[in-house]
């Protein structure tokens, strides 16, 4: 088959393909993962401006910025987790440049959490989706749909006395997806790819754990999931090349013929 | 009896905000000593080594026996009022829109005899206490209070003018995350605040107690993160002008030294909270507290940085901590410079250990957040620029006198 990347500009040009934009804002308000507070902590986004037409520079605007690899809209490289640090290509820099570009599949689990916010996607929950929308193919995306992205930051982090309440994966599924499905990798609205108590589960941070462990990437704090169809989109998801880099931020976009 | 300070009107957005000025500033080095005694709010005064002489004004060389010993001591402040007049007019600007002004000559218990403003409540023939006080200038000058306290004596026009009482004027606490800020918030409506600004970031962070914090009358939450420069500029654009005293409480306390400690992180997060916080609160809020100098009875009058006493001298055990503190310390007396030409004082109050969570590990004696707001309250009240708090402080402070290199050596052990 023959393949005419100007056509497909062309069709992108047109509108015959759209384009939506998956990711959030960086703004310095957007809540960053929070960890113990005797633990290392992810920077949140910082924006110092340099000049803006003034006597520090006449003719031009710039920014310095500030963040962490898992500020924002942001993927995860299988070096991110002690199960995949072993592995080849495991960083930004290195991952094979066309693992930037794979199909997805949108589970829409949007009405569940907003009912309970500790929604956790099972095995069962998926097989129910997959006999409605056909099986899930090896190396596609895996979106979690929660319309968390919707919600204040306040309710989107949903922090409370023994921690997060966010909805995610149980380790089962994630387990199944990389094991029987052969995932590209799992994306979530959410601050992280994993269940806000899943520090509870056993292994702890599942997804984290298996995706990584297998090679497999994340992506998080995605918005605009409910403009995907549960198939036929394509994720375009190219982080920054951080040398030696576990994630970074990027602009998330996807298409749809 | 001292006429109590009515709340402020007000003010009239179509007046001209008048631009603050300085009382004649220039003494000589010696003269400084007094200087340094009116910051800690002591009553200091030269007395000559050899014959016990007590010297006022500071002088270089002891008029009664010509030695050169001549140190700054704590004296006793009582005396008498012997005579007074009030000033009607005068060439000096800052004088001339404040006349009319009374000053006196108070006969010291201790011998001299010094001319000093007067507190309307002292009275020829009467026994006063001198204080010494920083005038807008920053300089010392004396003022002779009543011998006892006075019904609303803080209220005096010319003492007010001396202190930086929070009474009807309104205070921005940086931080209410730390107990410190949630202390400070407070005794600064305890002490008359008529707004209490409470800044707290990351809205979306629980924070326990915020039902307790809305129901402190005069508090007002409002958004604001120090490590954010647009944030700390957006509250200076909304609030800036009706600010009076900021309080800075934010704080990063951290165990760990410079060399044993894996990584930069906390370093720079401590950096960041503190003294690049400390920055942008000076560059967001610093030029109008600066114009509003003389903005009234509720005019702009203190910036106020919360340092721990280790910014003197480095604590290894916290001693990546105690470096940003010594940052925050270095910009404190550049910022006293810069906001001195609006009669803005900077109050730098120093403590030791505090009794909080990231002190835990730590031995009393500690001091409470509480005993920390109070402390800051008083001082301006008092009109001080630096204030030791706790046993730690004052004995850090002290062994710093004597021999810095010794103390060097004992917080190593």
């Amino acid at each position: 088959m023959t393949v005419d990347v100007l056509s497909f500009a062309h069709a992108v040009a047109t509108g015959q393909i759209r384009v939506i934009d998956l990711t959030q804002t960086l703004t310095q308000e957007f809540p960053t993962i929070v960890l113990a507070p005797e633990l290392g902590q992810c920077a949140p986004f910082r924006i110092e401006e340099i000049s803006r037409y003034d006597e520090r520079g006449p003719a031009w605007y710039w920014n310095n910025i500030s963040l962490g690899e898992h500020t924002g809209t942001h993927f995860d490289a299988p070096i991110h987790w002690i199960s995949g640090k072993d592995l080849p290509n495991n960083a930004v820099d290195t991952i094979d440049v066309a693992k930037f570009f794979a199909p997805a599949v949108v589970i829409d689990c949007s009405k569940e959490c907003a009912a309970d916010p500790d929604f956790a996607l099972t095995i069962p929950f998926v097989e129910a989706w997959e006999a409605r929308h056909g099986k899930i193919e090896p190396d596609h995306w895996v979106l979690l749909r929660t319309d968390w992205s919707k919600q204040s930051f306040t309710d989107y982090a949903n922090l409370r006395d023994d921690g997060a309440h966010t909805p995610g994966p149980e380790p089962a599924v994630v387990k199944w997806f990389v094991e029987q499905r052969d995932v590209h990798g799992f994306g979530t609205e959410t601050i992280g790819t994993d269940f806000g108590q899943g520090h509870h589960f056993n292994p702890p941070f599942p997804a984290h754990f298996y995706m990584h462990g297998k090679g497999r990437f994340g992506l998080q704090c995605l918005t605009n999931l409910d403009l995907l169809p549960p198939k036929g989109a394509v994720i375009v998801a190219a982080p920054l090349k951080i040398k030696q880099g576990s994630g970074s931020p990027l602009r998330v976009l996807a298409l749809l013929s | 009896m001292t006429e109590p300070l009515a709340r402020p009107k007000r003010k009239n957005p179509l007046q001209r905000t008048r631009r603050p000025l300085s009382p004649q500033a220039v003494r000589s080095r010696t003269a400084h000593g007094l200087t340094a005694a009116a910051a800690e709010g002591r009553f200091a005064l030269q007395v000559c080594e050899s014959c016990q002489t007590v010297i006022y004004p500071p002088r270089d060389c002891c008029p009664s026996c010509l030695s050169l010993r001549l140190p700054f001591r704590d004296v006793p402040r009582g005396g008498v009022l012997i005579a007074e007049t009030t000033v009607q007019t005068s060439t000096d600007p800052y004088f001339r829109e404040r006349t009319p002004w009374r000053v006196g000559t108070v006969k010291l218990d201790a011998g001299p005899v010094i001319v000093a403003h007067l507190h309307g409540d002292a009275r020829e023939g009467h026994r006063v206490r001198l204080d010494f006080k920083l005038d807008k200038s920053g300089s010392a000058v004396a003022i002779a209070l009543p011998e006892r306290d006075t019904p609303n004596m803080a209220d005096d026009p010319h003492l007010r003018e001396m202190t930086c009482d929070p009474k009807f004027r309104r205070v921005l606490v940086t931080d209410w995350r730390s107990p410190v800020g949630q202390a400070m918030a407070k005794a600064f409506a305890e002490a008359g605040a008529s707004i209490v600004f409470v800044g707290i970031a990351d809205a979306w962070k629980p924070f326990p107690g915020l039902e307790a914090l809305r129901k402190i009358a005069p508090v007002e939450i409002v958004p604001l993160d120090v490590t954010d420069t647009e944030s700390v500029a957006e509250q200076a654009e909304q609030n800036g002008a009706r600010i009076d005293i900021v309080v800075n409480t934010a704080e990063h306390v951290r165990s760990g030294g410079i060399v044993d400690r894996h990584g930069l992180t906390v370093v720079r997060e401590q950096i960041d909270i503190r003294y690049l916080g400390l920055v942008r609160l000076a560059q967001a809020f610093g030029p109008v507290l600066r114009a509003r100098g003389a903005d009234g009875v509720n005019s702009a009058a203190a910036f106020v940085n919360l340092l721990s006493v280790h910014a003197l001298m480095n604590w290894p055990e916290f001693g990546s901590y105690a470096a940003a503190e010594a940052a925050c310390l270095s910009a404190a007396q550049c910022m006293r410079a810069e906001l001195r030409p609006g009669g803005v004082k900077v109050m730098n109050v120093f403590f030791g250990p505090l009794e909080t969570e990231w002190f835990q590990t730590v031995p009393p004696p500690k001091v409470a957040p509480a005993a920390l707001a109070r402390a800051v309250v008083q001082g301006l009240q008092r009109g001080l620029e630096d204030v030791f708090i706790g046993d730690v402080a004052e004995d850090v402070r002290a062994r710093l006198a004597v021999n810095p290199k010794a103390l060097e050596r004992e917080m190593a052990s």
